[in-house]
This record gives C-alpha cells, sequence and structure tokens, in this order.
C-alpha cells in the first residue's frame, strides 16, 4: 500500500520564480518522462472506458445465465465468466466507474478538509496549531483500514459511507503535507513583509501561502487516490464496501474465493485492474514528485538539458 | 554530545506525556465509535434475537442506560484497568477474546515484516549504491509494484499457485507455534509472504532515500578517498547510519503491516485480530469492535513510543530538536 506518513519538508518557494529565467515548463518536464506520460496515457483510456462503460460492456452486469457459468476466457466472453454467468469483462469495466468515483469524492473530501486545516495549523502556530495536530496524531493512530471499517460499522455499509469513510481517514494525511509545507513558506521574506504591510491574514493564506504549497498537496493527490482505489477494494471485498448485486473489483474478487480451483479467471482479472489502476496513480504522483519538488525538479532539468 | 541523565530524563518526559495526550485522544474516539451508531445499538446487535429482556439485560451490562459523562469516565476508568466490557454476541470479556487472538495477529505480522525487512534492506542499499544506474531502475520500478498489488489478491494469486496449484502449502487454517512449530511454519509462510512482500517494497523506499542520503555525506566521501575497501565503506560507514532511520519507518509502517494483516486474515482464514474486526462488524458487536480498535491503536502508539525512545538514544542529534 501506499506510504500513509508524509515527508516532513518540501520547501517549495522556488516554484514561484517566473518562467523567464530560463525554467522548464512542469508540463514539459512531465511530457518528457516516459513512465509518467505513459501512466497518464493508461489513467486517460481507464478514464474514458469507465465514462462509456455501458455502451462498451457487452453483455449486462447482472445479465445472469446458469447454463454458461464458470466458462474460461473465450472470444465470447473475453474474461471467462463467473459462477452465475455474468461476463467478467463487462462487470469489470463498469466497476471502474465506481472505484474511480468513489476514489476522487473521497479524496475531494479529505482535501477540501484537510489542506485549510493544515494550512490555518501551520501558519497560526502555537495552541491552535498544538490541539489540531495532536488531533491529527490521534488518527494518525488507527491504521487507515481498521479506522474505515469502524466508521463502516457505524453507518451501514454502501457507496457513500465508503466515500466517507475513505474521506475522513484520509483527511489527516492532507493536513499533514499542507502543514509541513505552510511551516516552510511562512518564514519567507515576501510573506514576512506582506505581514508587516497590515495585510488581513485570510489574504496572506490565500494569494502567498496556497499558491506556494500547491506542489506536495497534488502530489499527496494522486497518491492518495491511489489508496483510495486500494482501501475501496479491500473494504468492497471484506463485503463493506459497495453492496451486490452492483459489481465492485473488490466485491468480485471476494466471491473468486470459492473457485479458486475452478477459475482462475475469476480472482485473476478483477485483482488485475485493481493493480493496474492503482499502478498508474503512484506512478503518477512519483513523476509529479519529480517535477514540483525543488529537489527533485532540479535533477530533472539538468537531466533534459543534459 | 555527552549524554547528560537531566537531558535524557526530560526527553522521556515529554515523549511519555505526548504519548498520553494521543492515549486519552483514541480513547476518545473509540468511546464515541457507539455513541454514532445511528438508532440504538442494542436493539440493532439484537436484531431478530429481540426481546425486552434479552434488551434490558444487554443495554444494562453495557451500561448504555446511564447519562453518558458517567459512560465516558467508566470507560476509561474500566479500559486503563484492562476491562473493554462484554461482548455483544457472545456475553464473553472483550479483553479474555481479544488474547486469545493476539498471539496470531502478532506472529503473522511480526514474520510479515521480518520478511519486508529482509527484502527492504539488501535491495534498497543496493539500489542507492547503483543510483541512476539499471540496477537502481529495476528496484523503483519493482517496488512501485509491490506498493500498488492490493495485498488481498497477491494472497488469492500465492493461494492459486502454490497452495491450489502446485499443492506445495495450505491455502488456510492456523497452528499454533507451541502446538508444532513446524506445522505453524507451513501455515504462516503464504500469508507472511502476502504482508511481508508489501511492506518490503514500501521499506525498500526508504532504505534507499536513507541510504542516499548518508552516502553523499562528507565523511563517507572522507573514508572513500582514504583507500578503504568499498565493503568496509558501505557496512561500517554508511550501513549503521542509514539503519537508524529506517527503525522509525519500520514502527510506522507497524500500522499499514496491521491494515493488512486485517484483509490477509480473512483470505487465509487466520484466526487473529481481523478476522475478529470482520466477524465483529458483520455481527454489529460494538464493544468487540471498540476493543479491538482500541487494542490496535494501542499497540501501534506503544510500538512508536520504544523505536522514539530507541532512537534518541542511539542518535543524540534527536535529542537536541
Amino acid at each position: 500500500m501506499t506510504d500513509p506518513t508524509p515527508t516532513p519538508e518540501n520547501p517549495t518557494a522556488t516554484d514561484v520564480e517566473p518562467e523567464a529565467d530560463g525554467r522548464v515548463a512542469a508540463w514539459k518536464l512531465l511530457a518528457g518522462n516516459p513512465v509518467t506520460l505513459f501512466s497518464v496515457i493508461v489513467l486517460v483510456i481507464i478514464l474514458v472506458v469507465a465514462l462509456l462503460a455501458p455502451w462498451l460492456a457487452p453483455y449486462g452486469v447482472n445479465q445472469t445465465d446458469v447454463t454458461r457459468a464458470l466458462q474460461s476466457p473465450s472470444a465470447e466472453h473475453w474474461m471467462g465468466t463467473d459462477d452465475l454467468g455474468r461476463d467478467i469483462f463487462s462487470r469489470i469495466i463498469v466497476a471502474s466507474g465506481t472505484s474511480l468515483q468513489i476514489a476522487l469524492v473521497s479524496v475531494i473530501f479529505a482535501f477540501v478538509i484537510g489542506v485549510p486545516i493544515g494550512i490555518i495549523s501551520g501558519y497560526l502556530g502555537g495552541i491552535t496549531d498544538t490541539v489540531l495536530m495532536r488531533c491529527v496524531d490521534v488518527m494518525f493512530a488507527f491504521p487507515v483500514l481498521l479506522l474505515a471499517l469502524a466508521i463502516v460499522a457505524i453507518l451501514s455499509p454502501g457507496q457513500l459511507t465508503t466515500m466517507i469513510a475513505i474521506g475522513v481517514v484520509f483527511t489527516p494525511i492532507f493536513a499533514r503535507v499542507a502543514r509541513a509545507s505552510t511551516l516552510s513558506v511562512r518564514v519567507e521574506p515576501f510573506v514576512q513583509v506582506s505581514k508587516t504591510m497590515g495585510t488581513p491574514g485570510w489574504w496572506i493564506l490565500l494569494r502567498h501561502i496556497l499558491p506556494n504549497i500547491t506542489g506536495p498537496v497534488v502530489v499527496q493527490t494522486s497518491l492518495s487516490l491511489a489508496f483510495a482505489i486500494l482501501s475501496e477494494a479491500a473494504l468492497s471485498f471484506l463485503g463493506l464496501g459497495i453492496q451486490p448485486p452492483n459489481p465492485s473489483w473488490g466485491g468480485m474478487l471476494f466471491d473468486a474465493q470459492g473457485f479458486m480451483s475452478q477459475a482462475w479467471w475469476m480472482s485473476v482479472f478483477p485483482g488485475a485492474a485493481i493493480f493496474v489502476t492503482v499502478l498508474a496513480f503512484n506512478l503518477l504522483g512519483d513523476g509529479l514528485r519529480d517535477v514540483l519538488d525543488p529537489k527533485q525538479r532540479t535533477l530533472a532539468e539538468a537531466r533534459r538539458k543534459a | 554530545m555527552q549524554l547528560s541523565p537531566k537531558a535524557v530524563a526530560r526527553f522521556l518526559g515529554t515523549r511519555l506525556l505526548h504519548s498520553a495526550i494521543v492515549l486519552l485522544g483514541v480513547m476518545i474516539v473509540v468511546f464515541a465509535l457507539i455513541q454514532l451508531v445511528p438508532g440504538d445499538p442494542v436493539r440493532l446487535a439484537l436484531g431478530t434475537r429481540y426481546t425486552q429482556e434479552s434488551y434490558d439485560a444487554l443495554r444494562a451490562a453495557s451500561g448504555l442506560d446511564r447519562p453518558l459523562w458517567e459512560q465516558f469516565f467508566t470507560y476509561i476508568g474500566s479500559a486503563v484497568t484492562g476491562d473493554l466490557g462484554v461482548s455483544f454476541r457472545s456475553g464473553q470479556p472483550v479483553t479474555a477474546l481479544l488474547l486469545e487472538r493476539l498471539p496470531a495477529t502478532l506472529s503473522l505480522a511480526g514474520v510479515g515484516l521480518l520478511i519486508g525487512l529482509l527484502i527492504a534492506v539488501p535491495a534498497g542499499i543496493w539500489a542507492a549504491l547503483r543510483e541512476g544506474r539499471i540496477a537502481d531502475g529495476i528496484v523503483r520500478i519493482t517496488s512501485q509494484f509491490g506498493v500498488s498489488i492490493p495485498d488481498f489478491w497477491m494472497g488469492m494469486l500465492l493461494i492459486l499457485v502454490f497452495a491450489t496449484g502446485l499443492g506445495w502449502l495450505p491455502s488456510s487454517g492456523y497452528i499454533p507455534f507451541s502446538e508444532s512449530p513446524g506445522g505453524w511454519l507451513r501455515q504462516v509462510t503464504l500469508p507472511a509472504v502476502t504482508v511481508g512482500t508489501v511492506a518490503g517494497a514500501i521499506l525498500t523506499r526508504y532504505v534507499r532515500a536513507a541510504t542516499l542520503d548518508v552516502a553523499n555525506m562528507g565523511y563517507v566521501r572522507t573514508a572513500k578517498s582514504k583507500g578503504l575497501a568499498p565493503s568496509t565503506v558501505t557496512i561500517r560507514h554508511i550501513m549503521r547510519n542509514a539503519l537508524v532511520p529506517v527503525l522509525t519507518i519500520a514502527g510506522i509502517q507497524l500500522a499499514t503491516i496491521l491494515s493488512g494483516v486485517i484483509v490477509v486474515e480473512v483470505v487465509f482464514a487466520w484466526p487473529g485480530l481481523g478476522r475478529l474486526v470482520f466477524d465483529s462488524v458483520a455481527s454489529r458487536d460494538y464493544p468487540m469492535i471498540q476493543g479491538a480498535v482500541l487494542l490496535i491503536a494501542v499497540m501501534f502508539l506503544l510500538v512508536n513510543l520504544i523505536v522514539d525512545v530507541l532512537y534518541a538514544l542511539v542518535d543524540p542529534r534527536i535529542r537536541l530538536a
């Protein structure tokens, strides 16, 4: 699984320098990295398939046909059929939409709540910072999946609960990343000068702090999307995420457990779908880190110029 | 830096106080779990077994009929003394049920972490010493694969190959070490490899980064220019310092491992805490869920406290921070 503990230091202050000083645009650096480019292409394909799934799926997701149960992959059923004769390929591509939707909503939730907490905590410092960060420490004491499980146990399982559960457990991660970056930007001369000029606090946060901490936060977003997909799959696997008969990658793997010796395709393809999607988000996150982290960026620029 | 007893005592004091505050927060969250259940948790837990008598009995036994503040202080008070209430499902003390499951989980997590370190330490150091070369690229990509693979799927693939396919190892079940060490080893291998591979992939990246940090330091260059053998430089100068931060990360990583263990236990029918949480969520056994969540969080806090203290004793720079 992805690392839930963010690195503490990511001074991004140098990123504000204008392009005119001979720096390479971020997107150019990104596009120049074959691994990143490849992961973006894979993600675009997954997104398009997810959006067009209802039209692309050759069979209905719950179209059962017991006479065709447990068929191995063939021209008719590319990824075989499950124990009820449902087409696995159709179920996988329809489930991709649900997975991406849950991942996006929960990460946006964590972002919208966590980033302001982190910025305020880091900017104000003092007692506010201490209290907020102790709360974050408390959240970090629970393994992610365990906390999500507990939340699902309180609210009843389902798509909305899954989004809330993943969103809540990811919030402290964003808070920590945003706080760490804010701490390093806060002491920069341009912030200090702005303060002495009597600029209101909210304006400094919005105009000076926020734009300068985007790098680490964007990287964290990509990595969190990867981890959110893994978490949703795990919850659905445990029967606590997406509820049957709606297809989900995790749920399909749970069903496959009873047919390990008869139908390998039931366990191989849904897992591969999770793996490829998560890998693409992780590789994108790595590529973004290389470009958006100033220390790494110098390396990336040097390589490009060489 | 001389180790002054006063500085050590002050560090220990601050660190202990910090842990105590976080522990209190953890207990508040765990206490709140049952209060946040929409509707009546006792009614929900009883389900079809509901009768007015059983309802009143369970409600009184769990203390849910008392005022909230009283419930809170009773909960904290009993939890500190190791009393976590009674299970809604079996009526037995939660603490006893948890302790019964603990050895299975600890043995799985422990062997898993060991496998993870056995993969990560050599792979991470090897990659760092060849930074930017093909070997480094291969290790980085492979570790990215390991980070991205869902642990339960990895477990299923291992079962597919080594249990149902080749028939070398059992696909599920547990034998306590005390009963038969050989049997235990056969049972623990597949789940521990599952847990260890994922943990190893994450740890590899930290070992690599830590080694790189150290390898670029001045004293390493000095050691090299003195004409020391590369193996001496690696072992005596780089590894000794690079492995200190890795110790901390391994502690933090324990949380991820415990997360993974929950799902892996379900895949391999491993009778540990994860399996217990899973069953308790399904049967809405709230005191059981609370107890398990609290126990796992406390284990995590404890391990990190120990690691931090050891770390500070080994590396005086930390205490100055």
